[in-house]
């Protein structure tokens, strides 16, 4: 491939593409790159962008990706179509808006019978933020359910956008895909680039990413000047200097280049040893000769909710210590520090960007390290003011101070958008009451209600999805962005299991909802805890108060009736199970608490 | 106090001495004129004629397989196991009693026990074991009314069964038989009075069974359904208690979890596995735990009988398993055997052994809660309270 010629600005388009989980987004994605060629048939593997287990399986993307697609439009002109790829998750909410500052426009992807949901919403309205242009594609009008005028007329009531010229589409068959890429050349802006080539370099920091074999590789966006190889940069938020090694565009393959210019998307490597190294928004200059101004924006990652991951044997503490250091290598935004537990021995306390962050971490420690682990509950960060006057954040409710030193306890409260079929609405109101959840709106689209709520975090980490999701049958789509601290009467519950406090499982809770919490904490266990041969209380308490109780009686008879010389083996072998479920449970005093207890009692899903 | 009665002597035999383990043979006759629902063991049902001659060939043929593992040892009990080993011919039994003698020591007068069904019971068999030496019987009566011996597939009613008994006395110096409690329904009002009959009709020895749910048995199934309840925990450990209640009461306690016998009466063969002692296991599907060269070995035969007998016709002997066990796996047998019975367990062997000792902290607060006791310096056993959740002691002391 050439690498001399500059592609003209008014040659290239930066889009991305906004949808809901489940819209097709990568579908569509899949489809622009097999068709401008940019991979041969045999080696599309479905969604060729979402490159990890988790994301092809769940249907969602993690990590941002790029493509540079070669485009010969209709007007018989060659086009460089780069495609970003962004996450679509509210957890990964500050990456996607760097990953749309680095486009001019974006692709609004809606499925043809289901509408638009909460998360197209957010996602669009950070895209407009973001003074991007936007072309409508209404995606699987192939099924019979598909109604394109009446989910037009929707986006054009919930959003405010024009969706007359939506383009109809299915990216599953095919269909209209032509159409979807000769509208990106018409209806999508170029690139602009005040300074030109000729300015001293000035690129976006879109994303990185750790590769086995080249290292940490950067995305990045031109904006002015030219970055090549050989060239020495400076990070303008962390002040490090690299020299570039390598510099290309993904097709998605690699392909080195000279340089990037003005307007280009590509990648570059640097000897950069740590992906925490490079902070996405930042901006990269030209050591030498730098740019006047950082691109506006830049902050760093800020966990919002934190757990503690212990490893279910202890003997695996040093495995799950060595992945985690792996997975922080491509992921700068997930934290940990050891932490040790009376219940659950050493493991880390972690910190993430949200639930889905929390999750895709557990389970890719899971699965890609083959470690077996134990998730307390998810906390979120409190800010204490002392009586001192000092003021400290708590990421973990056993660090809790004695109370009477105590004089104000802060919580993160969330701003949520809910949208739901209106069979649904009696109930996710009362949960969102149930939340302390404050209403701010409810408006209807059609037979969906869009609902506004402010709702304290650390309700919304408790399963608040879970729930969602159960009441409305799957129907409601819920996001949210972090809206500030308020305070809260918060108390510390305290679990005890046989007189002895099970430090993993004591929580910060609204006084309102003590009562309650612990009760339901009280049954969820007496029915997980196997009998003993002597009867185990389990107590629920705030201080000193128990305020939940119940009571494992006795195992009464647990004896095998019949066992002659054939059964030994077989006894035997049940034995040794035994001793393997052994392992697996956790000792609190005389109580064996099977880990299995632990992970259905922290789940509290469905009550 | 820990102490036996020799039936003949009537002297007061010390501890070492009554609980050597011996050393058993175990031969499995694999047919029953019908399956019972309940029943799990390696039993079929043929409708041709077995060929008993083939089946003495080759049990002969794993005996001696099994002689040539175990060496040359005394034998101290044998036992006629099944399925329904009544259903062989007295020349059979003769013919595999025999070839006992001829492998290994065999002295005069030790116990040799056979299973029989009340429904294929003949005065003219029964005479026919008697001479060919078997000197006590065991018989699966399971019940003592009508309505529940059908329920429990049996073949026999309580008139059969009763005939059964009376000739069994008549016949054999020494007689035992089964029943099967805890069943659907049972109130422990009902049970006890069986139970008071059954006593009435034993000598000296009553093996008392809880029905058990076995997977892959048609009871399973209707379990799993829904359509057979059996008794709770609470209701099962009551039946327990007043079983132990009423048997010790007559003078026939509870030696072991499920049987019970005057003083000197134990079931000999029995013993040896709780007492993990060595046996040979013959015969399809039958397990054997065998001492050579220092190794402790444990043997199993193909379950299938005619598999079994086509693999000993042309391998000589029908082992699919024969594993040298870890003295660890040893020191579980040992703990999960000798707990069952009411003399326990000498510590001093499970600690040579697993090469540890007991969990201090553990076995304190086990002796604490009642579960558990000391006996002398070295012997452990389970308390009655303990009995009742044996297997988690087990597992409590093992893990």
């Amino acid at each position: 491939m050439s690498t001399t010629t500059r592609t003209p600005l008014d040659h290239i388009r930066n889009f991305s593409i906004v949808a809901h989980i489940d819209h097709g987004k990568s579908t569509l994605a899949d489809r622009l790159i097999q068709s401008t060629g940019g991979l041969a048939e045999r080696e599309m593997s479905e969604q060729v962008l979402d490159s990890m287990d988790i994301e092809r399986e769940r249907g969602i993307t993690i990590k941002a990706q790029t493509v540079r697609l070669h485009y010969k439009a209709n007007n018989g002109e060659v086009y460089v179509l780069n495609l970003i790829d962004t996450p679509g998750h509210v957890d990964f909410a500050y990456e996607v808006s760097r990953s749309l500052s680095a486009c001019e426009g974006s692709l609004l992807v809606v499925d043809a019978s289901q509408g638009v949901e909460a998360q197209t919403l957010a996602n669009v309205y950070q895209a407009i933020d973001n003074n991007h242009e936007l072309v409508t594609v209404l995606n699987k009008i192939d099924l019979p359910a598909a109604e394109p005028d009446r989910i037009k007329q929707q986006i054009e009531e919930v959003i405010g956008i024009d969706a007359s010229d939506a383009v109809l589409i299915s990216a599953k068959t095919g269909l209209g895909i032509p159409d979807v890429l000769e509208a990106i050349v018409n209806h999508l802006p170029p690139p602009t680039s005040e300074g030109g080539e000729t300015a001293p370099l000035k690129a976006l920091l879109v994303d990185s990413w750790y590769d086995t074999y080249l290292g940490v590789m950067v995305l990045v966006r031109i904006i002015e000047g030219v970055l090549s190889k050989g060239q020495t940069i400076r990070m303008m938020g962390t002040d490090a200097r690299y020299t570039v090694e390598r510099v290309g565009v993904l097709t998605p393959k690699m392909v080195a280049m000279d340089s990037l210019g003005p307007g280009e998307i590509g990648f570059i490597t640097a000897s950069i040893k740590e992906v925490a190294d490079t902070r996405v928004g930042d901006t990269i200059t030209e050591d030498k000769k730098p740019t006047a101004h950082a691109l506006p924006g830049f902050k760093p990652a800020q966990p919002v909710v934190f757990c503690g991951l212990f490893p279910v044997d202890a003997a695996d503490f040093e495995d799950l210590r060595a992945a985690m250091g792996k997975l922080r290598l491509n992921d700068a935004s997930f934290s940990f520090e050891m932490e040790s537990s009376a219940a659950l021995g050493f493991g880390f306390r972690c910190g993430f960007l949200g639930l889905l962050h929390l999750e895709i971490i557990q389970e890719r420690l899971e699965r890609e390290f083959d470690l077996d682990l134990i998730a307390t509950a998810p906390s979120v960060v409190y800010r204490l003011t002392m009586t001192d006057g000092s003021e400290r954040e708590l990421h973990n409710p056993a660090d809790m101070p004695d109370v009477v030193k105590i004089s104000e306890i802060q919580e993160p409260w969330i701003k949520a958008t809910i949208l739901t079929p209106d069979d649904y609405l009696g109930g996710i109101l009362k949960l969102c009451q149930d939340r302390r959840g404050i209403q701010t709106e409810l408006t209807y689209v059609g037979k969906r209600a869009m609902l506004t709520y402010e709702l304290p975090l650390n309700e919304v980490v408790f399963d608040f999805y879970d729930r969602l999701k159960s009441i409305s049958k799957g129907y409601a789509s819920f996001d949210y962005h972090l809206h500030g601290y308020r305070e809260g009467n918060l108390v510390k519950m305290s679990i005890m299991v046989n007189g002895e406090p099970v430090d993993a499982l004591s929580m910060l809770v609204h006084r309102s909802a003590a009562e309650k919490r612990g009760r339901d904490m009280c049954e969820k266990l007496k029915d997980l805890i196997p009998r003993h041969m002597f009867k185990i209380p389990i107590q629920a308490a705030i201080g000193g108060n128990v305020i939940a109780r119940e009571t494992i009686s006795a195992m009464r008879k647990d004896v095998t009736a019949k066992c002659y010389g054939g059964d030994a083996t077989r006894k035997r072998k049940l034995l040794d199970k035994q001793k393997e479920g052994k392992k697996r449970m956790r000792q609190f005093g005389k109580v064996d608490i099977p880990q299995e207890a632990f992970i259905a009692a922290l789940k509290m899903g469905d009550e | 106090m820990l102490e036996t009665l020799d039936p003949k002597t009537a002297r007061i035999i010390p501890l070492t001495e009554a609980t050597e383990p011996g050393f058993g043979v175990y031969v499995h006759w694999p047919f029953c004129a019908a399956k019972c629902p309940y029943c799990d063991f390696n039993s079929h049902v043929r409708h041709q004629q077995v060929d008993q001659a083939r089946f003495v060939a080759a049990f002969k043929a794993e005996m001696a397989a099994a002689r040539a593992l175990s060496g040359p040892r005394t034998v101290t009990s044998i036992f006629l196991g099944g399925g329904t080993p009544s259903l062989m011919e007295p020349a059979t039994v003769d013919a595999v009693l025999s070839q006992i003698g001829q492998l290994w020591h065999m002295p005069d007068g030790i116990e040799i026990t056979m299973e029989a069904n009340p429904s294929s019971v003949e005065a003219t068999r029964f005479r026919g074991y008697r001479a060919a030496g078997v000197n006590r019987v065991s018989l699966g009566v399971q019940a003592l009314n009508n309505r529940d011996l059908k329920w429990l597939g049996r073949l026999h009613d309580v008139e059969d069964a009763l005939k059964a008994i009376r000739l069994a006395r008549e016949i054999f110096p020494r007689m035992s038989f089964d029943l099967i409690y805890a069943r659907p329904g049972q109130t422990v009002e009902a049970w006890a009075d069986e139970l008071r009959q059954a006593v009435d009709l034993a000598v000296d020895h009553l093996s008392l069974y809880q029905l058990t749910i076995e997977e892959g048995t048609p009871f399973f199934g209707l379990h799993k359904a829904g359509k057979i309840t059996v008794p709770d925990d609470d209701m099962s450990a009551e039946l327990y208690e007043a079983t132990q209640a009423i048997t010790a009461e007559i003078g026939m306690p509870a030696y072991e979890v499920s049987n019970h016998a005057a003083p000197g009466a134990e079931s000999r063969h029995n013993l040896t596995y709780w007492r993990y002692g060595d046996y040979a296991g013959i015969g399809p599907g039958a397990h054997g735990r065998l001492t050579s060269g220092g190794e402790k070995f444990a043997t199993a035969t193909e379950r299938h009988p005619e598999t079994w007998l086509a693999k000993v016709e042309t391998e000589g002997c029908g082992f699919v398993d024969c594993e040298s066990l870890a003295r660890e796996e040893q020191a579980d047998e040992l703990l999960l055997m000798g707990l069952r019975l009411r003399e326990g367990v000498d510590l001093a062997r499970w600690q040579a052994l697993s090469g540890r000792d007991l969990d201090p902290a553990r076995e304190d607060f086990l002796i604490e809660q009642g579960f558990i006791e000391r006996l002398g310096n070295s012997r452990l056993r389970c308390t009655p309270k303990g009995m009742l959740v044996l297997d988690a002691v087990v597992a409590d002391l093992a893990c």
